[in-house]
C-alpha cells in the first residue's frame, strides 16, 4: 500500500522521514509511527477506482466547478443542445438541496442523477461513485459533474474526472482567480461566462482575468462562453471533442489522466497504468443498489516505475 | 468548509494506524499543511476534537506543521520561496515553474499509548 511504497515522499517533505524504522519509541514511551498519507487518502482511493469505471468505458469525465450561478446547468444545456445526441452525455448534479438542476438536465432528455449533499459544500470520490451506480453508462462517451457552487471546497476532493473546467462568470469580478488560487490552479480550462453581459460591465476585464490566472501558475487555456445567447459553444465543443480523441487515444495506451492539479502524493501517483496498478474486475454488471462491499481492499501495488507515463 | 470532512477522513486513518500497531489510544497527531492545499490550519484545529470525540483518538493533540511554498524554475532552475497569488520564479519572474512544496495535505505521524505504558499510568 501507499504507506510502504513511499509514494508520498517529495522533494518537499523527504527530510521527515527518519533513517530508522517506521515504528519507534518517543522519551516518554510512546509508539512514534511515520504515516506520511495523504489526509485524504481514501478519497484518493474511491477517485482512482471511479477513473477505473470511466476508462473501462471509454468515457470522459469532467467536472465542473465555480461560484453559485455561474452558469454551469445553463452550460450543460447548451452543450447537449449543440452536441445533438442526448445518449451521448450522462450529467452527476451535486447540490444542497433541490433537484431542480437534475430535472432541468432530464427536460432535455438526458439522464441525471442528482446528489443532494445536504449541508456538505462539496462532492467526495464516494458520493460520484454512489451516482455512477445508478446510471445506465452503455453508449455514453461523456460524464458530466456539476459540483457544488463553492469556489472553495470541491478543488480539494478528487472524484476520479479526468478535466477540470472552472466557470468564472463576468458578473464574479476578474480578481478571483487570486481570490482562490486552489481552485483556479485546479483547472484544466477556465471557461468565462455570461460574456453577453461584458458589453454592459465595464468592470471585468477578460485578459486580467487571464492574467490572475497565470499569476496563480496555472497554463490553462480559457474560454469565453454566453450559454444563454449560444455564443462561444461551438468553442467550447471542439475543446470537449479534442479532449474525447485525447481520451481515446490513452486508452488505447493503456494510460489515464488526472486533472491539472493535485496533491504532492497524488502528483507521483500520476504515471497510473489502467488495470495493472489497480485492477478493477469486480463485476459491474452487478444491478444498481449493490451495497459497495465490493472487496477492492486496495492492495494494488503502486508500481509506478512499470507505469506508463501520460 | 470542509475541514470537518478533512478530520473526520484522518479519525479513520487514525482508527487504523493504531488498529495496526496494538491498538494504544492515539496522543499525538503531526500533520503538515501547505498554503495551497485547501485546507485552512485553524478550522482544522477547531473541528478535529468534534471529529475525535468518541474514538481511539479523543484527546490527542494535534500538531500542524506549516509547509513552505517552494517554486522550482523549469527555465532558469532556480528554487525560490512564492507566494499563492503569485507563483513566479524568485529570480527570474517567469511563471513557468514547478511547485516542489505547497500543497501538502499530510498526516506525518501519530504517536501511540503504548500497552507498557498503559499500566504505568495507572498506578
Ligand atoms: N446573461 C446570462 N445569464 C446567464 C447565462 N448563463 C446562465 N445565466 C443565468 O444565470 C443564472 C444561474 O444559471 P445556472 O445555469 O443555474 O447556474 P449554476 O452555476 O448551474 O447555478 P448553481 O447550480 O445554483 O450553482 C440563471 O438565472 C441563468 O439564466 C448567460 O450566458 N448569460
Ligand atoms: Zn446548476
Ligand atoms: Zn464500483
Ligand atoms: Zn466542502
Ligand atoms: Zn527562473
Amino acid at each position: 500500500m501507499c504507506d510502504t511504497c513511499g509514494c508520498n515522499i517529495t522533494d518537499g517533505n523527504r527530510h521527515l522521514v527518519s533513517p530508522g524504522g517506521r515504528l519507534s519509541q518517543t522519551d516518554d514511551g510512546r509508539a512514534a509511527v511515520t504515516v506520511l498519507k495523504s489526509l485524504l487518502d481514501e478519497n484518493d482511493h474511491q477517485a482512482l477506482h471511479n477513473r477505473g469505471h470511466f476508462d473501462a468505458r471509454g468515457i470522459l469525465a469532467v467536472n465542473l466547478m465555480s461560484s453559485p450561478g455561474a452558469g454551469k446547468t445553463a452550460l450543460l444545456e447548451a452543450t447537449i443542445d449543440a452536441l445533438g445526441d442526448p445518449a451521448r452525455m450522462v450529467v452527476i448534479e451535486g447540490d444542497l438541496e433541490t433537484e431542480n438542476d437534475a430535472a432541468r438536465i432530464r427536460a432535455k432528455g438526458v439522464q441525471a442523477v442528482q446528489i443532494a449533499t445536504g449541508s456538505a459544500c462539496h462532492l467526495d470520490a464516494h458520493m460520484v461513485h454512489d451516482a455512477l451506480h445508478r446510471l445506465d453508462l452503455e453508449g455514453v462517451d461523456l460524464v458530466f459533474i456539476e459540483n457544488v457552487g463553492n469556489l472553495v471546497c470541491p478543488a480539494s476532493f478528487d472524484l476520479g474526472q479526468h478535466l477540470n473546467v472552472t466557470l468564472l462568470s463576468v458578473t464574479e469580478g476578474d480578481d478571483k482567480p487570486a481570490k482562490y488560487p486552489v481552485m483556479f490552479r485546479a483547472a484544466d480550462l477556465m471557461l468565462l461566462t455570461k460574456t453577453d453581459l461584458l458589453a454592459v460591465l465595464d468592470d471585468f476585464d477578460p485578459l486580467k482575468a487571464e492574467q490572475a490566472l497565470r499569476l496563480v501558475g496555472s497554463a490553462a487555456p480559457v474560454l469565453h462562453a454566453a450559454a444563454r445567447k449560444g455564443t462561444g459553444i461551438d468553442q467550447w465543443i471542439a475543446w470537449i471533442e479534442g479532449e474525447l480523441e485525447a481520451q481515446r487515444a490513452r486508452i488505447g495506451a493503456g494510460t489515464t489522466r488526472r486533472p491539472a492539479v493535485q496533491s504532492d502524493g497524488a502528483r507521483l501517483h500520476a504515471p497510473q497504468t489502467v488495470g495493472v496498478s489497480h485492477d478493477h474486475s469486480h463485476d459491474h454488471s452487478h444491478g444498481h443498489s449493490h451495497g459497495h462491499s465490493h472487496g477492492h481492499s486496495h492492495d494494488h501495488s503502486h508500481d509506478h516505475a512499470a507505469g506508463a507515463k501520460r | 468548509m470542509h475541514e470537518l470532512s478533512v478530520c473526520q477522513a484522518l479519525v479513520q486513518q487514525l482508527e487504523a494506524v493504531s488498529a495496526s500497531n496494538g491498538g494504544g489510544a492515539v496522543e499525538l497527531v503531526r500533520l503538515r499543511i501547505g498554503p495551497l492545499s485547501g485546507v485552512e490550519a485553524p478550522l482544522l484545529q477547531r473541528a478535529f476534537p468534534l471529529a475525535a470525540a468518541g474514538t481511539v483518538a479523543d484527546g490527542a493533540e494535534l500538531v500542524i506543521g506549516v509547509a513552505d511554498l517552494v517554486v522550482h524554475c523549469n527555465d532558469c532552475g532556480a528554487r525560490s520561496d512564492a507566494l499563492p497569488n503569485r507563483m513566479l520564479c524568485g529570480a527570474c519572474n517567469s511563471f513557468r515553474v514547478r511547485m516542489v512544496s505547497g500543497d501538502e495535505m499530510l498526516l506525518e505521524s501519530v504517536e501511540l499509548a503504548t500497552p507498557a505504558a498503559a499500566p504505568a499510568e495507572m498506578l
